[in-house]
């Protein structure tokens, strides 16, 4: 495995292994597990279902303490709940008693430093929502209620609250999961619009392999419980990628060759 | 509204309500029951017309007393709602006692309200404030404790406190189950406030029934007993509509429940 050099990582998992309880029994959800993310890298953790992947990232928001190994972000060491990460889920989880534009400003009146200014420079910080809900394809659906709009609408205006404040890390853990296969490509070249256009740094979890193959710089494959990483592979697709080339030789290889070193965690 | 929804709306219980009147009307009239055991709704109309004043009066007193005991429940049940869904002690701690509390028949109560407060308007706004109380901490909590995991990690994940989690989420989110608590709650203060009067007490309409009872005056009693009903429906009503306003986006589709 060639991993990126220690030093120019921005994000590092360093032999990270966390049990937790289950009714009383302590059970291993990830064991050892080591990566390092370059500032503004793409990276992708996929996996079956139960092996570990939403772990990963709770460690890195520091919703979760690992009990061996640590993790850090921007070479400080997550100790506690990090204060500058954007997240989203499978399920949208907007306020339904907020309009669509005030779900995406929820950030702003939490984060430092934008809380102490959010009442007094609200119109500029709604420019901003506006802005990009309007490069998402939400132009004009801002003052709807997040029950007015479908499914797809509400996961993309999801993706803009947890990017509006600029993120340190971006963590999305299936965020197109729950969605219909034409919806949720349309959301890969949505998402990948917006990296190419900010360069954040983000870490996603699918189970999805073209999914990853799409998305990703680098594709890491874990085993199932407990998760350990079994496999990094760089995706050297030029981008933008488009849905044509998920049909290209490329593609199609490193889907394959994912696809076989998955094949062998799961031992069939 | 449409004119065709407002009519299709009011039509149906309106129908139920003057059926009921008419078959309670005729079955009265054919059976040859006789005043003091079911008066006709002609009789007790005739009563509500006769003696309209004194139950003006009572009336006003009940409500008095209700809207009165119904505050208190109001910030009491919100306030220790709020803390038993913020901290898991406070709920540890206080849950155990207010199910038992909440077990006690209140209409037991009543006569230790009057030997502390003697009788009339004090024991009539307790039994009010203690009956109706309940629902709205449960409610209140309830909101609270259902916080998805998942927006508390988001928020988390961002920085926030306890506090600013609890002000931007938890409390609009138990909004709704606060609001519906409240229709629930204001005609259980009604019911508390009139077991009082009917005990102990020399004013209300619980009251004016228990005498007018005594008297054999019964189509009083069914004058006041509707009295009471269309009260409740007045006060369950009034709290419908201030729920809908307030947490219209808790109901997406045409409601089902009023």
């Amino acid at each position: 495995m060639i991993e990126p050099a220690a030093t120019e990582a921005f994000v590092r998992l360093d032999g990270v292994t966390l049990d937790y309880q289950h009714e009383g029994q302590p059970v291993r959800a990830v064991e050892d597990v080591s990566l390092n993310v370059r500032q503004g890298e793409f990276v992708v953790v996929a996996g079956p279902s139960g092996c570990g992947k939403t772990t990963l990232l709770k460690v890195l928001a520091g919703l979760v303490v690992p009990g061996k190994g640590s993790a850090s972000v921007g070479s400080v060491q997550v100790r506690g709940p990090q204060k500058n990460v954007g997240m989203a889920f499978q399920n949208p989880i907007l306020l339904p008693w907020r309009k669509v534009i005030d779900n995406v400003l929820l950030p702003m009146e939490v984060v430092a430093p934008h809380k102490a200014r959010f009442r007094r420079h609200r119109a500029e910080y709604v420019a901003q929502a506006r802005e990009l809900l309007a490069s998402v394809g939400l132009e004009g659906f801002g003052d709807r209620h997040p029950w007015q709009i479908s499914g797809g609408q509400q996961q993309r205006a999801s993706l803009c609250r947890a990017l509006i404040h600029n993120p340190q890390i971006l963590l999305l853990d299936e965020p197109f999961g729950a969605l219909d296969a034409f919806t949720r490509e349309e959301l890969w070249q949505v998402l990948q619009a917006l990296w190419m256009q900010r360069r954040f740094t983000v870490l996603l979890v699918t189970h999805d392999l073209r999914e990853a193959v799409f998305l990703a710089d680098t594709v890491y494959v874990m085993s199932t419980r407990p998760g350990r990483i079994v496999s990094r592979t760089p995706v050297d697709i030029p981008r933008p990628r488009t849905l044509e080339d998920t049909f290209g030789a490329q593609f199609t290889d490193t889907y394959h060759e994912i696809r076989r070193q998955i094949g062998e965690v799961l031992g069939r | 509204m449409r004119r065709a929804g407002l009519l299709a709306e009011w039509l149906p219980p309106l129908v139920v309500i003057v059926l009921a009147f008419a078959i309670w009307e005729a079955g009265v009239a054919l059976l040859r029951v006789p005043d003091f055991i079911l008066p006709a709704p002609s009789k007790v109309w005739m009563a509500l017309l006769r003696w309209r004043e004194a139950i003006w009066f009572n009336a006003s007193q009940t409500l008095y007393t209700t809207l009165v005991g119904f505050a208190m429940a109001l910030v009491g049940g919100m306030g220790l709602g709020l803390a038993i869904g913020y901290s898991t002690l406070v709920y540890r701690a206080l849950y155990p006692l207010l199910v038992g509390f909440n077990s006690v028949p209140k209409a037991a109560i009543v006569p230790v309200l009057v030997i502390w407060f003697g009788i009339g308007t004090v024991p009539a706004i307790l039994t009010a404030f203690l009956i109706s109380f309940f629902p709205i901490v449960v409610n209140v909590a309830t909101g609270l404790a259902t916080l998805e995991p998942e927006l508390q990690d988001v928020l988390l994940s961002l920085g926030a406190s306890k506090r600013e989690i609890f002000t931007k989420v938890g409390i609009p989110r138990s909004l709704p189950y606060f609001f519906a608590s409240l229709k629930v709650s204001v005609t259980l203060a009604f019911v508390g406030a009139v077991i009082s009067e009917t005990v102990a007490s020399n004013k209300g309409i619980g009251y004016l029934m228990i005498a007018a009872s005594s008297r054999f005056e019964v189509p009083l009693v069914f004058a006041g007993l509707i009295v009471v009903a269309a009260m409740g429906v007045a006060l369950f009503a009034c709290f419908a509509v201030i729920e809908h306003r307030l947490t219209g986006w808790a109901y997406r589709g045409p409601a089902l429940t009023a």
